[in-house]
């Protein structure tokens, strides 16, 4: 099994002004950054809900907390998965009751991560509202969910897969489509 | 990941997966600390708790860890049970196994108790203590705790005092810690220390001065007040003097030594009332611990599917 790229999407360049939007964004939504909290979902939602940090800092000059948010307990597949995976780190610095949580995740395929990070978030507290930042949204529903800040939308084929790599986890930036062949 | 039906022993466990166990315990910490601390995991399983053997606070903390992971639970306890009426070990097992269990946690007076089980049934089987062999995920706990505090294990000098001949807390301990890299003393009348104990790696001592010198860590074993009557130690009051914990005896060890116990203390015989209340005492922090960690070892056992995976 290899996975072979067909096309990249986003370059660097371009993951950046999409996260820079996403920010202005949430700015405008939410009129300022008055009881924001970004909450990162594992893995690659964490350093994307970071460098939204950032943009928010550097256009609005405040600190938004932020959060890592580790689904796995709450995954609807855990009987399917054989060896119980890995649970990393949940880590929400702040009481997110009345505040307004933004979830940022790397694509958004099923719904399922995001079913199952909105089961957590709300054993948490009791947001006054929870919104969804994804940087692809690549269709496919199988959950009624949908994003309120998307850097690029994707049309893709099931089977297709989209690979997000952020210098973070894996020291370059680009999104690419592809498709896993067997060898 | 972790390719294992059963836990039944520390013994079995290479160092990789003892680590496994208490990273995830850590992260179950984090749960237990939740506003809602409790988690949908192992919704739809079924947990059964066998206790043939008297617990409370092994007994306790299992059910809590299964009840904050969602899976439905059964307890029983010997008395009461058709155990008292015959039944065999193997039948009763079978019988509960029937009603559609996924994991057995099981505590038994005879050793090995747990690996005929997990022989015999198609279920995932948790050692919650046996006879006079093991109690792994008491070893976890203690383990977890002291790594908390001292943010390693290898080259710490951890003593373990008291009756190490009937203790599976002990042995528990001894595999897992120096699996870790810990250096282990054991120390105790020499009646209460099994022949040979040096083979599983550890220095033996009968001087509790000696033992103490420089230690990280001290795990006070509870006496158990029957021994008397065999004739292992002459009384409680000459085993508290020689071998009992008290605040002069602790000046020789670390300065952060930690002290711990398994539970239930005799005050007094063992350890000192101040000793045990007192600042280096992580024994209610070990309380706390052990839920996270037979979390940890719930969900990394069911995580597999029964039947066709080899233990």
């Amino acid at each position: 099994m290899k996975f072979v790229e067909k096309a990249q999407i986003m370059d660097a360049k371009a993951i950046d002004r999409a996260i820079a939007r996403i920010a202005h964004e949430i700015v405008e939504r939410n009129q300022g950054t008055e009881g924001i909290v970004l909450i990162g979902i594992r893995k690659r939602g964490v350093p994307l809900a970071s460098r939204i940090q950032s943009k928010l800092k550097e256009f609005e000059g405040t600190d938004v907390p932020l959060g890592v948010l580790d689904i796995t307990l709450y995954r609807d597949d855990l009987q399917q998965i054989g060896p119980a995976p890995i649970i990393r780190s949940t880590e929400i610095p702040v009481d997110i009751t009345g505040k307004v949580v933004v979830l940022v995740d790397d694509v958004l395929f099923t719904g399922r991560t995001v079913r199952a990070a909105l089961d957590e978030i709300v054993d948490f507290g009791r947001p006054r509202a929870i919104q969804l930042a994804v940087l692809v949204d690549r269709g496919h529903r199988e959950l009624p969910v949908r994003a309120d800040f998307v850097g690029k939308n994707l049309p893709t084929a099931r089977r297709e897969i989209v690979a997000v790599n952020l210098e973070e986890e894996d020291g370059v930036d680009a999104v690419s489509i592809g498709e896993v062949v067997e060898v | 990941m972790i390719d294992r039906k059963h836990l039944l022993g520390l013994e079995e466990l290479s160092a990789q997966e003892i680590e496994l166990f208490l990273n995830t315990a850590r992260s179950f910490k984090e749960v237990l600390e939740r506003p809602i601390p409790k988690v949908p995991t192992l919704r739809g399983k079924t947990v059964a708790n066998l206790f043939f053997e008297p617990s409370t606070r092994t007994r306790l903390s299992f059910e809590l860890a299964e009840k904050r992971l969602s899976a439905d639970t059964v307890s029983f306890s010997a008395s009461g049970s058709s155990m008292s009426k015959g039944e065999s070990l193997k039948d009763t097992a079978r019988n509960v196994e029937a009603m559609q269990i996924d994991i057995i946690v099981i505590r038994h007076r005879s050793s090995g108790a747990p690996h005929f089980l997990a022989r015999s049934l198609e279920c995932s089987v948790v050692n919650a203590g046996d006879g006079m062999h093991e109690h792994p995920t008491q070893g976890l706990l203690d383990i977890f705790t002291i790594r908390e505090y001292k943010k390693r294990i290898e080259g710490l000098k951890v003593v373990i005092v008291g009756d190490i001949a009937h203790s599976r807390v002990a042995r528990s301990n001894i595999w897992g810690l120096s699996k870790l890299g810990a250096k282990v003393v054991v120390c105790g009348p020499r009646t209460l220390i099994p022949l040979e104990v040096e083979r599983l790696g550890v220095q033996v001592t009968s001087d509790i001065s000696d033992a103490l010198a420089d230690a990280d860590v001290v795990n006070v074993l509870r006496i158990q007040l029957e021994r008397q009557e065999s004739s292992l130690f002459p009384t409680a009051r000459e085993y508290s003097r020689c071998f009992g914990i008290t605040r002069e005896r602790l000046l020789a060890a670390k300065k952060d030594v930690l002290v711990m116990h398994p539970g239930p203390m005799n005050r007094g015989v063992e350890i000192a009332q101040d000793v045990a209340d007192g600042p280096f005492s992580v024994i209610l922090e070990q309380v706390t611990n052990g839920v996270a960690v037979r979390m940890a070892v719930l969900y990394l056992l069911s995580g597999l599917d029964t039947g066709d995976k080899l233990e």
